[in-house]
């Protein structure tokens, strides 16, 4: 039993996991109808309907990330290429019809990505430099984009993209579940994911064997550039706007946090889609708790951060070692 | 036990799940002697200098330092006990200064600060009192071969050292003149007391060097010995549990099955500052060697070919079609492979199993899109871990977790499953115990057998001797000549390397 409980706790998923199930039962107890789910018009309401909804932008850019980290690399500018792209979209419904804006949206989405892997693959500019770059310059072409002014959206079609409902379930749903599968497909069906794992792994080994490490770079960074402007198309049209300014604000922190509290490690090699899922989920629900259990706004950052704090040391296998020898200290002086 | 005893092992077991790595061996090292510890890849040897380092935890036995019993919890402590131990691999810091590197955690200090010119001048009074060698140790680690490197490692040790030194394959990356020097040093700290355990896979230098030599296999015991009353053949025998019949390691091979076609041709390639111009031809089923010293231009020939290198000049030719830019994904679709010289960093994927860094050349070969599915790659794993003897419980292991011998058996799968027409070998056998060693051989001849192209570098010449049909011969980056067929043997390699001089004068006129 006691093995099986090692290797369980082992487990990448496991404190996690965990985690994100203590957190919602800590719900269940303190807020009443957390659980419950109702039906109007046909559509689902309820807190576990809106936190999967609403986790769904962080998902998709999340999701790009941990192809990102597996390569040793990280990308900073995905909240400000939300930005862009929300914008970018917004503008273009004003004057042409949706298909052209949601395909715009997604194109200036790979040239920024392909900006970012050109610098980082062939430049050799450290990713968290070169991704600084856009991420600095990218909210003010954005505001050059909506002309300074938060654009509002007036299009029906859009909007259902962010506030539709299909089958019950929020359309935005489907879309990070479509990601989400797409990604997992080309993981397991492709050698995308035994190449990426190899170069984060150790660069000159996979290079000698055949890889093109570059080429990969820059797969990956297009990759995260087409995720964040499926987020930004998914958050301009929740909110019916696009706001340069604060559309998207730091949710590359949050994506990279959701990459970590997943199990894959910042310096690369071995990545897990199902660990940033989770990952992605309970930040999202540790958000929407905070918010509904009352803790009063300028607390919640604290609090935010001790509890990660506290899911990544749980991760450390250093710390439950440390754990396990005190309490088996304490046995010894008790006995 | 025996008064001038300084470390000594008693009962070691040491079990890991699946593996008894130790069961109930004995060591002793006494005061004042160079103690070699031989055993081929898997016998238990660094099993026991972890345990003895503190680094592994024993299950059993008991270990005495100067007769009374210790138990060393980690390195550090091991360390504070005055057992130090210098690896295979440079555990130093390579961006910092020879002098921090040897004094960092225990710099010198006035006022609380750091007194850096106390520092410089006790490094350079260590690395001249104790290993003769003067050089600037205000110059960052980088800045030096990988043998000051591994000088620096051992200053560090002896500094930190009371009694007794581990040198664990502490030669594998130094040339001839280096390996003396460490061997003067080794025995001036002999003559002063220490005690030292060697570990190294290099006979002629344990016959060299060491006093007593213990001998383990499969995690046993197999005996003490004092060096001069045994024979190289009664050794070897020991280590690999069956008669051994030197003979067997200078097997020829029969030229006759060699095509009259070439595989491959190259004319002038070079790199300006890393090799000059190099001419050669490699027919099919040819074993074609490249010997030369250390720094003569090997690698860097091997890397031009694989084009690892982009080369400034000169022609590439593979089966009549003439390569203009060649890279390693190319290589590869035109049918090389390449096992590099330094398999940690250029070969293994550490983070991977052993199924999966069989796959990365194959599967680069295919292309992304045409992933290799699960079932054909387990059956490729399979086929490679029984036809190389791959000593694992898993093919779902990580490589890392391997002997170096049984990592380097995956690397040459790896490129086995591709088919290849030409391989590429650099030092295939360095830091691979003997069995695996003659396995590699055996390897090498049967391939060519089968018509593969072999281009075979090694530092060991009677290795090279041995097993190639053609030699050419590189000094200080210059390709300086050829022997061939019955004129291949150590003393006239030598000889052409020595007199190269002279050819590479007249090649700089």
């Amino acid at each position: 039993m006691s093995q099986f409980m090692i290797r369980y706790t082992q487990s990448k998923l496991f404190w996690p996991f965990a985690a994100l199930v203590l957190l919602l039962l800590i719900n269940f107890f303190t807020i009443p109808g957390f659980f419950h789910i109702t039906i109007k018009n046909g559509h689902l309401f309820g807190s576990l309907i809106d936190i999967m909804n609403r986790v769904i932008p962080l998902l998709v850019i999340a999701i790009g990330m941990t192809l990102v980290i597996a390569k040793e690399g990280i990308d900073i500018s995905v909240g400000s290429i939300l930005a862009i792209t929300a914008a970018a979209a917004a503008s273009l419904l004003e004057v042409a019809p949706l298909p052209y804006a949601i395909l715009f949206a997604l194109v200036i989405g790979l040239i920024c990505g392909l900006w970012n892997g050109i610098l980082i693959a062939y430049l050799k500019i450290q990713p968290m430099i070169a991704t600084l770059i856009l991420m600095t310059v990218g909210r003010g072409i954005a505001q050059l984009i909506t002309g300074g002014q938060i654009l509002t959206i007036n299009n029906k079609a859009y909007e259902y993209i962010g506030k539709g409902f299909l089958l019950g379930f929020p359309f935005a749903i489907y879309i990070g579940l479509a990601v989400f599968c797409i990604v997992l497909i080309v993981k397991k069906k492709t050698a995308l994911g035994l190449f990426l794992e190899s170069i984060g792994s150790n660069k000159t080994s996979s290079h000698f064997a055949g890889i093109r490490p570059e080429k990969m770079i820059l797969i990956v960074y297009i990759i995260s550039g087409i995720c964040s402007a499926i987020a930004g198309i998914l958050v301009s049209s929740n909110v019916s706007s696009a706001d340069a300014n604060n559309a998207g604000l730091w949710i590359e922190l949050d994506a990279i946090l959701a990459v970590v509290i997943g199990g894959t490690s910042m310096r690369g090699g071995r990545f897990y889609l199902g660990g940033t899922l989770i990952g992605a989920l309970f930040i999202q629900t540790l958000s929407t708790t905070i918010y509904s259990i009352g803790i009063r706004p300028e607390m919640t950052m604290v609090v935010k951060a001790i509890v990660v704090i506290a899911v990544c040391l749980m991760q450390s296998g250093e710390f439950r070692k440390l754990i396990r020898q005190s309490s088996f200290k304490k046995k010894v002086n008790e006995a | 036990m025996n008064s001038d005893s300084l470390l000594v092992a008693k009962g070691i077991s040491k079990g890991f799940p699946g593996v008894k790595a130790l069961s109930n061996v004995d060591f002793s090292l006494r005061k004042g002697e160079i103690h070699s510890l031989m055993g081929e890849n898997g016998a238990g040897k660094s099993t026991l200098i972890k345990v003895l380092t503190g680094i592994l935890k024993k299950d059993q036995g008991q270990i005495y330092l100067e007769n009374s019993l210790i138990s060393p919890a980690s390195a550090e402590e091991a360390k504070r006990l005055g057992i130090s131990t210098v690896y295979q691999e440079v555990n130093l810091c390579e961006n910092l200064s020879v002098a921090e590197n040897i004094y960092i955690g225990r710099e010198p200090k006035k006022n609380g600060r750091i007194d850096w010119k106390e520092m410089y001048r006790k490094a350079e009074v260590l690395l001249k009192e104790k290993l003769n060698i003067e050089i600037d140790v205000k110059r960052t680690l980088s800045s030096y071969s990988t043998a000051i490197q591994q000088m620096t490692a051992i200053a560090k040790a002896v500094d930190t050292s009371s009694g007794v030194l581990i040198l664990d394959e502490p030669t594998s990356s130094l040339d001839k003149s280096e390996v003396q020097k460490l061997f003067e040093v080794m025995k001036n700290l002999k003559s002063r007391g220490m005690g030292i355990i060697f570990v190294s896979h290099f006979l002629d230098q344990v016959f060299e060097i060491s006093d007593r030599i213990t001998v383990l296999r499969n995690g046993q015991l197999i005996g003490e010995y004092q060096t001069s009353l045994l024979t190289r053949n009664e050794l070897v025998s020991k280590m690999i549990g069956k008669e051994w019949i030197e003979p067997l390691l200078s097997q020829k091979k029969h030229a006759a099955n060699i095509s009259k076609k070439n595989f491959l041709m190259v004319k002038g390639l070079e790199k300006k500052g890393s090799m000059n111009p190099v001419h050669l031809s490699i027919k099919k089923g040819e074993v074609l060697g490249l010997a030369g010293l250390l720094g003569s231009g090997r690698t860097e020939t091997a890397k031009l070919l694989f084009g690892i290198d982009a080369s400034d000049n000169g022609t590439l030719v593979i089966e009549n079609e003439k390569i203009h830019s060649m890279n390693p994904k190319l290589a590869i679709e035109k049918g090389l492979g390449f096992c590099p010289e330094d398999r940690k960093t250029e070969g293994i994927v550490g983070e991977l199993t052993i199924r999966e860094n069989m796959m990365l050349a194959l599967q680069s070969k295919r292309g992304i899109f045409n992933y290799i599915p699960l079932k054909e790659q387990k059956k490729i794993a399979e086929k490679y871990i029984k036809l190389l003897n791959i000593k694992t419980p898993d093919m779902e292991e990580k490589i890392e977790n391997l002997s170096g011998g049984n990592q380097q058996k995956v690397i040459l799968s790896r490129w086995l499953a591709t088919n290849p027409s030409l391989l590429i070998m650099d030092e295939p056998t360095r830091g691979v115990d003997i069995g695996s060693k003659l396995e590699i051989r055996k390897l090498i001849l049967d391939l060519a057998a089968e018509g593969v192209s072999i281009l075979f570098i090694s530092a060991e010449l009677e290795e090279v001797a041995a097993c190639c049909d053609r030699v050419i011969v590189l000094r200080d980056r210059y390709q300086i000549g050829q022997l061939e067929g019955e004129k291949i043997s150590v003393k006239n390699i030598l000889e052409l390397i020595s007199e190269g001089a002279g050819v590479v004068e007249s090649v700089h006129d």
